[in-house]
């Protein structure tokens, strides 16, 4: 246990030490000199550069997924016979996602497809409705708001999300549970004689995951509006345009990296989420994560699992690519 | 006809901060009209006032005679072009201009053809079709110029539009913003820090100083005529020597300064006993030969040769440095630095203005 403990917190130490050794060694060299990455960075150091990023890049982000691709190919086979003679690629863990057999493709998986395009379509909505209410607020924020009011929004905003998420989610559920205070007011209030569910409506389980990644949104329209000069908006203004022309033909368009970088974050994520479903999600909800996750631990199926991840990563890449290719804009540009 | 614009009793205030006190001015139809002004001292605000968006603290803005309390900038027939023009980047040329048409309304074939005419009006029907960034900064500056004509304004408000452009460029624009608002013939109002501008230009002048509008009149006037110690400083290089009025004669009175006795002309009728201050313009100081005693003696610090027209710093017995531009006499012999030099000048050249008490 030490042993791992000091390879895991060491090696990385070892690295930065030996970056900075380079570095002193560069300066009293005087390797370093303008130009290009090389040039700039000295020999050494670049080498180290390339080395380290690709090192992270390959072995932390893309090996994982290439070993989960890999094995979404895989049948299920208990360890004794991993690598044996049945270890054969195979479509199976797809074809049980479409049809729901390893086998047959008599009847189609409604029940995982269903869940698959309501997650995928209630993503949309919600990240639509994530961007009606950050737009002006984000408006707000960048363009009319004096330096006092922005620090306090900033830190409204912001303090909410040093809650973690399960807590927030559990929190959602006391307030719109059949006992919990919102019902209690209605009931109070003489507006409902019953208990409303909330939850088995999915009211709850869309707040939540409207509310879970609001910041993922405010933040990029933020930087992409306040980048705005306001005598653009003024000029319009002075040249007869009513406010949602303004708004329309002049912020908007301005805006649109920050748009598509907010709403690609904000639909990922909200495909991707697993908490709030998990724990808002009513009992006839079928949200995808969950599925997936179940495959996972619930069926032990780490195949098929793999198989439901990379579906939902693969479908939400090209839809974004996709409604990306529609606005004309390009990857590079959302990332400004 | 009633006047383009109207000021009454405009006052603007930003909490305890007087941006603009008591600002009366009558500007005439098709007017050249230009705010002059050290930044800050409320030029900008008074536009942004007669374009909407400010509104007055107190009183009245009047456009073409009707009151425009509550009318806000879109609804006012007047345009603005800002400092840093703000075209739109992610239109083109003609969509720039086209744009106020857009929102009014015009129907596509119609807003075309008076695009297009603006395009040839200010010399870019070749770049209707470009974005606004592959253009240099003087056709920007014209891009600026048709798109605010295009929603034909009876009042456009410039506000300092020359200020990014280089020394040359400027010089030029200035004639052709001035061949522009001949030709279009409406009122244009001005607003720049830099008297050049204003004085090639503008049918008249105000000068602007803390909020407050000191002079208007036309070029001329306030250059050679000014009616308060701010206008004579602000405009155009000038010396001055403070001091205390010891005799009227008529138009002329005489005053008692640490230099000695000088005099000059009194238009603000000054009384005898009164502080004031004597204004003389550095090309009205005429080298003396030594020994003569109007006007003043000192050292000379610097000496810029000029051609037609040579430039003497002189440092009088008070320490107070005064500027001489000597000229028109090729024979003059030149001062050198360290030489002790006489000035001197007409009374009538030189002009007396009430101290202000702050001063």
């Amino acid at each position: 246990m030490s042993g791992s403990l000091a390879f895991v917190f060491g090696l990385p130490l070892a690295v930065v030490v030996f970056f900075f050794g380079l570095a002193a060694y560069e300066r009293r060299t005087g390797v370093a000199t303008g130009g290009g990455f090389f040039q700039r960075n000295g020999l050494p150091i670049g080498l180290y550069l390339v080395l380290a990023v690709g090192f992270w890049a390959f072995f932390i982000i893309l090996l994982p997924q290439l070993a989960m691709v890999d094995m979404s190919f895989r049948p299920k086979l208990p360890p004794s016979q991993m690598g044996g003679p049945k270890d054969l690629y195979t479509l199976e863990n797809y074809r049980y996602f479409l049809f729901g057999s390893t086998t047959s493709t008599e009847e189609w998986n409604w029940l995982h497809i269903k869940a698959f395009f309501l997650t995928i379509g209630v993503s949309i909505v919600i990240t639509l409705i994530n961007f009606a209410i950050c737009y002006p607020l984000a408006f707000h924020m960048a363009q009319s708001a004096t330096a006092a009011r922005l620090r306090v929004l900033l830190l409204l905003l912001i303090l909410p999300y040093w809650v973690n998420e399960i807590l927030r989610a559990f929190a959602f559920r006391v307030l719109l549970s059949s006992g919990g205070i919102i019902n209690q007011m209605l009931m109070g209030g003489g507006l409902t004689s019953e208990p409303i569910d909330f939850l088995g409506a999915d009211v709850g389980l869309y707040m939540g995951l409207s509310y879970a990644y609001l910041l993922m949104m405010i933040f990029p329209l933020y930087n992409a509006i306040e980048s705005l000069d306001t005598n653009q908006v003024e000029a319009a203004r002075d040249l007869g345009a009513p406010w949602w022309h303004i708004h329309a033909f002049i912020v908007l368009p301005h805006a649109k990296p920050g748009i598509a970088s907010g709403c690609t974050l904000v639909f990922m994520l909200t495909a991707g989420a697993l908490a709030a479903p998990l724990v808002l999600g009513g009992p006839r909800t079928l949200w995808f994560t969950p599925i997936v996750y179940d495959r996972f631990y619930q069926a032990f199926n780490w195949p098929q699992g793999a198989a439901y991840a990379f579906i939902l990563l693969v479908s939400c890449i090209l839809f974004v690519l996709v409604v990306l290719k529609a606005f004309r804009l390009s990857l590079g540009e959302i990332t400004r | 006809m009633a006047a383009a614009v109207e000021l009454e009793g405009v006052n603007v205030t930003f909490g305890d901060f007087v941006a603009v006190k008591d600002a009366n001015l009558t500007i005439e139809p098709g007017e050249f009209f230009s705010f002059l002004g050290p930044s800050g001292c409320g030029k900008t605000t008074l536009l942004r006032t007669i374009s909407g968006f400010i509104e007055p603290t107190r009183g009245t803005v009047r456009i073409g005679g009707a009151d425009m309390k509550g009318i806000g900038p879109n609804k006012r027939p007047t345009a603005l072009i800002f400092q840093n023009l703000a075209l739109f980047p992610m239109m083109t040329v003609a969509e720039n201009i086209g744009y106020g048409l857009r929102v009014r309304g015009v129907p596509r074939h119609e807003r075309d053809e008076k695009v297009k005419n603006l395009l040839i009006q200010v010399a870019l029907a070749e770049h209707g079709h470009k974005k606004v960034s592959e253009l240099s900064g003087g056709q920007k500056q014209r891009v600026a110029i048709a798109r605010a004509l295009a929603v034909e304004p009876s009042v456009l408000l410039l506000d300092e539009p020359l200020s990014a452009l280089d020394l040359k460029l400027r010089q030029h624009m200035r004639a052709e913003l001035r061949a522009i608002q001949k030709r279009v013939g409406i009122t244009f109002i001005y607003i720049t820090h830099d008297q050049g501008e204003a004085l090639t230009m503008s049918d008249r002048i105000a000068v602007m100083n803390a909020g407050v509008i000191e002079q208007v009149g036309d070029g001329r006037a306030v250059y050679a005529e000014p009616r308060t110690p701010f206008v004579a400083a602000f405009v155009g290089e000038n010396n001055q020597i403070r001091g205390r009025i010891t005799a009227r004669d008529g138009a002329m009175a005489t005053l008692d300064t640490p230099l000695g006795t000088l005099s000059g002309r009194n238009p603000v009728a000054l009384d005898v006993g009164q502080e004031a201050l004597l204004f003389v313009r550095p090309e009205a100081m005429q080298l003396r030969a030594n020994g003569t005693t109007v006007g003043f003696a000192g050292e000379t610090l610097d000496v810029a040769y000029e051609g037609s027209v040579t430039h003497v710093t002189l440092r009088v017995k008070t320490g107070q440095k005064v500027m001489a531009s000597l000229g028109g006499n090729p024979g003059l012999a030149l001062p050198t630095p360290g030489e002790h030099l006489h000035l001197g000048f007409r009374p009538e050249d030189a002009l007396l203005l009430a101290r202000p008490e702050r001063h």
